[in-house]
């Protein structure tokens, strides 16, 4: 039996963040409760089909899982154990944000089995966080850090981002030297990505169109800016022992993210609650997106679920995507997987892409493993873009 | 049946753009009761959707009506009604080779203006009788004795009982009609002679074959007579032939001498069918076929090119099929290095440049890349040959030419006295030359240029406009060629030159031009891996440059379980947006960097 990863979206958060575009919003204790009552409704529901799976990861994502009492954690971790066998060495995490977090949440997490946390910083600096809308100041993260080790938490990722407005390269250089003092065993730095429809696209649009033009902008830093951000940032963390194997994920040896991993190996996985996606046997799909319209569906039609955006992967789908997702990590694809899943050679398929992206130095074509160079890293987008078969 | 030749009226209506034309035809069609008003359209001959949106005729439409005149007989009225822009002069002059006479209508508050003059002496060139008709009364600015004393003294035709008419509210329309009767003379020929009719206009049906147009000068005709095009000596069977009623065909037993109508014989090729050629019968044949049409040579000349490649044969296709009711379209096949395979076509003005790109797309769906246009040019080459200049990559090295002129033409502009100062600075920057200036009103001016024709053909329309905040009006006339200092302005993308960007400028304009293309250029360009510089060069010297960065930060930071669907669509998007592309050397250029240069005076 093939594992399977699960995925628990818990979509409340204290406030919205300035940039935030995910699904997500404030939420009262009524809601919260039942909205954890229809996840225990949702599992049950997928135990009886899935449950002769073993579960190799867990990942509480929101929005911020940190926020809803750990009780309801708790509960449902127990819900999990009830329907599906999760393996004994799972990596299971929980998204946590400072300002959120306490010693008893974190001891409770731990006691249900919970044995990493993904921290959303995203920067150390207190003006930063305060345009960003973060609800805490760098302060109170150490404060969690450090209660998050005394609790025995021995595997903690630190999200960060750059691209931030007004920053350089010695104000993100600040933030690394002081998270990495601390030592933790997971950084994630990403470039802020501005959405539509939240206040930062309002606030920085123009600046977006000059930064896409290359042109000089006011606030946000510019295009080469942002581009030394990202070099200095890979330089600094490889220095510290923090080694790149992703596009935006650095971890030290052995500590990275498991459950990530494995979405960009197309290991199958289920997502329980709002807006959750899943991917079961080629096919991916989502839960609804509206709180209101899952509850209902959740409680009076017993769990009969509304799902959206189903997309019925195609064998050369399925090639795009595990060359598309496999080739943002550092490891690139490997040739004889290729080959025993599609009954192809990646050379039939791919020989031309593979030949001219080589010629231009993005990428590596190597006897068992393709994978990107530096440069291929830096435009991705291009690169992966000619791995769509027409 | 035979119809009564002194029954029939042969006419079209003449007129500058805006005075009525079109409304006074409705307004015919309307009071004869071939349509009741509740079936009337406006504008009933413009049947082209593009005809009613921009309120302009521009294909000849004709119309057969009975009208009982007050003596008490059934007349037969064929109109035909015609374009009134410069543009279409052509149309005008072929609808003309159909009629015996014409209405012309000049608008009681404008009174007579260039293109009413253009349009009566094409008139009086085909002996016609004119009837002038006043439109327009009930404006408030209407001095209808004004304009009748300016038609007698300008054109010097009499004019002291033309109808005084308003086409929009219907008034004295009946009185339009009696002077049809009266005024316009009845065909002659003989009905009995050898079949000859000449041919005005042909549409392609994909049912019936080629629909041919005609007028009858001598003879019958009938369904199942063997008929021969004189010009191109293709012979059919009358399937079919018949008259036009209101934006239908009407099939009749024959058509006879003096007759307006049309003839089905499964032509199915449309090279079969030209404009102006005589068709006969040929178990009769007349002996000479008429005289035809003035050959109307093209003025603007620009490429075509399918965005996608593969659709060339469509676009052939296409165009041919235009062809055949547009005379005045001309194409010969070009390539271009980056663009493929097209056509370099050649029309008569900017407005049927845009016509024919707008119906190649809406008619036959066509996607378009367009090149800029440009005029035909006459090179005198040192061994004393001179070349008419239509492709900017054809003209030769400086070193075998001696000189080269443009075309000029004089202009007209009618403007109120606010702008005068705004559009002479317009027409100076256009190297315009200063004619005169008069205040036909106390607020309105004309004012007179001579202007090179290749500085109108871009986007002086639209300046004209803007800078007069649209109350200015335009109207010019092919002048002559005038010696000119005139270079090949090339452009050079990442180093390799871009035929399909070059273009002919005036020497002292080419820095600006060349400054401005590079500007606009590097906003249409996609950032690549490398830096790509575009340079403007002339005669091989760089005279301007500017640089596309190169890209170096591409990404999508998160990619997770949730993300994976969305970044497949952005992947696609980014694949997609390349196909649309075209080479050029290692750098993708997209379909729009071609039409850029047409925009360059937008600030």
């Amino acid at each position: 039996m093939k594992e399977l990863e699960l995925y628990i979206h818990i979509p409340f958060c204290v406030k919205k963040c300035n940039y935030c575009d995910f699904l997500s919003a404030p939420a009262d204790e009524k809601s919260q409760s039942a909205y954890m009552e229809c996840l225990k409704k949702e599992i049950a529901l997928h135990g009886k089909r899935l449950g002769v799976r073993s579960i190799s990861t867990i990942f509480f994502g929101g929005g911020t899982p940190s926020m809803v009492k750990a009780e309801y954690i708790q509960e449902f971790m127990q819900e999990i154990r009830r329907h599906f066998s999760v393996k004994k060495d799972a990596e299971i995490t929980i998204e946590c944000n400072p300002g959120t977090l306490t010693k008893e949440k974190l001891e409770i997490y731990k006691s249900c089995g919970i044995n990493r946390l993904s921290i959303g910083l995203q920067s150390a600096d207190d003006e930063e966080l305060k345009v960003l809308g973060r609800i805490h100041t760098y302060s109170q993260f150490v404060e969690n850090f450090k209660q998050a080790r005394a609790c025995g938490f021995e595997n903690i990722n630190i999200d960060l981002m750059h691209g931030l407005p007004g920053q350089t390269v010695e104000k993100f250089q600040k933030t690394l030297e002081q998270i990495v003092a601390l030592n933790p065993e997971h950084i994630s730095a990403y470039s802020l990505i501005i959405e539509e429809g939240t206040p930062f696209f309002d606030w920085y649009e123009d600046d977006l169109c000059r930064q896409e033009e290359g042109k000089a902008t006011k606030v946000l830093p510019d295009e080469e800016t942002v581009y030394r951000i990202c070099k200095f940032s890979q330089k600094y963390l490889e220095k510290h022992g923090y080694k790149r194997y992703e596009i935006s994920n650095f971890a030290k040896e052995g500590m990275e993210c498991q459950h990530n991993i494995g979405y960009w190996q197309r290991t199958e996985y289920l997502g329980i609650g709002l807006g959750a996606s899943s991917l079961l046997e080629n096919v991916r799909y989502r839960n609804v997106s509206d709180l209101q319209t899952y509850l209902e569906n959740n409680l009076q039609k017993g769990a009969a679920l509304g799902v959206e955006d189903i997309e019925v992967l195609t064998c050369s789908a399925c090639m795009e995507e595990y060359m598309f997702l496999g080739l943002r990590m550092v490891s690139g694809v490997s040739k004889s997987i290729f080959q025993q899943e599609f009954c192809t050679t990646m050379e039939s398929v791919y020989g031309d892409v593979l030949e001219k992206l080589e010629k231009e130095k993005l990428l590596v074509n190597g006897l068992k493993s393709v994978y990107l160079t530096d440069k291929g890293m830096d435009v991705s987008n291009y690169v992966l873009a000619q791995f769509l078969i027409e | 049946m035979a119809i009564d030749q002194s029954k029939i009226r042969n006419f079209c209506i003449i007129a500058h753009i805006d005075h009525g034309k079109s409304t006074l035809a409705d307004r015919i069609i309307e009071q004869t009761g071939l349509l009741t008003s509740r079936e009337m359209q406006a504008q009933v001959l413009d049947n082209m959707d593009l005809e009613r949106e921009r309120g302009i005729t521009i294909k000849s439409q004709a119309v057969r009506i009975i009208y009982k005149a007050n003596d008490g007989e059934e007349y037969i009225f064929n109109l035909i009604d015609t374009p009134g822009h410069v543009d279409f002069n052509y149309e005008v002059s072929r609808s003309l080779a159909a009629c015996d006479g014409a209405i012309l209508v000049v608008d009681a508050a404008q009174g007579v203006e260039a293109q009413t003059l253009a349009n009566v002496y094409l008139a009086l060139d085909h002996d016609l009788d004119v009837m002038p008709v006043i439109n327009k009364i009930d404006l408030p600015s209407a001095q209808p004795e004004v304009v009748i004393e300016e038609i007698e003294n300008v054109i010097g035709i009499e004019a002291s009982d033309a109808p005084q008419i308003s086409a929009k509210t219907g008034l004295n329309i009946d009185k339009v009609l009696e002077q049809i009767v009266e005024k316009i003379p009845a065909p002659s020929g003989d009905p009995k002679a050898p079949f000859q009719a000449l041919i005005f206009d042909a549409l392609y049906d994909s049912y019936k074959g080629v629909i041919v147009f005609c007028r009858v000068m001598e003879g019958t005709i009938k369904p199942g007579d063997r008929i021969r095009m004189m010009a191109t000596k293709a012979e059919e069977d009358v399937v079919e032939v018949g008259y036009f009623g209101a934006g239908q065909f009407i099939p009749c037993e024959e058509l006879s001498a003096g007759m307006v109508g049309y003839i089905t014989a499964s032509i199915k090729n449309v090279r079969d069918t030209q404009i102006g050629d005589t068709v006969t019968n040929v178990a009769n044949p007349c002996k000479e076929p008429l005289p035809g049409y003035k050959k109307v040579n093209p003025m603007v000349y620009c490429g075509l090119y399918p965005a996608d490649s593969a659709k060339y044969p469509d676009l052939r296709d296409a165009l041919e099929k235009l062809q055949i009711n547009d005379a005045s379209l001309h194409y010969e096949p070009e390539t271009s290095l980056a663009l493929g395979f097209g056509f370099r076509c050649g029309f008569l003005g900017l407005l049927h440049l845009e016509i024919i790109q707008e119906r190649l797309e809406r008619e036959f769906n066509l996607d378009l890349v367009t090149t800029a246009p440009g005029v035909i040019y006459k090179v005198h080459k040192t061994n004393g040959e001179v070349i008419d200049l239509t492709n900017p990559s054809n003209l030769p090295d400086p070193s075998e030419i001696e000189y080269m002129e443009e075309p000029m033409v004089s202009a007209e502009i009618m403007v109120t006295s606010e702008y005068v100062g705004a559009i002479m600075k317009l027409c100076q920057e256009r190297r315009g030359i200063y004619l005169s200036m008069e205040y036909i009103e106390e607020t309105r001016a004309l004012i007179k240029y001579d202007l090179p024709l290749n500085e109108i053909i871009y986007d002086f329309f639209d300046a004209l406009k803007s800078r007069s905040r649209g109350y200015a009006s335009f109207d010019y006339e092919l002048k002559g060629y005038e010696r000119s200092e005139l270079v090949k302005l090339d452009i050079l993308i990442n180093k390799e030159m871009v035929d399909a960007l070059s273009f002919i400028v005036f020497k002292d304009s080419a820095y600006e031009r060349g400054r401005r293309m590079c500007e606009r250029l590097k906003g249409e360009i996609p950032r690549h891996l490398f830096e790509i510089p575009i340079q403007a060069a002339v005669g091989g010297k760089v005279i301007a440059r500017e640089t596309v960065k190169a890209m170096r930060k591409d990404v999508l930071a998160k990619c997770y379980g949730g993300d994976i669907s969305r970044k497949r669509k952005l992947l696609e998007k980014q694949k997609e947006g390349k196909k649309r592309m075209r080479q050029v050397g290692n750098v993708e250029i997209p379909q729009e960097a071609f039409m850029s240069v047409l925009k360059l005076d937008e600030d």
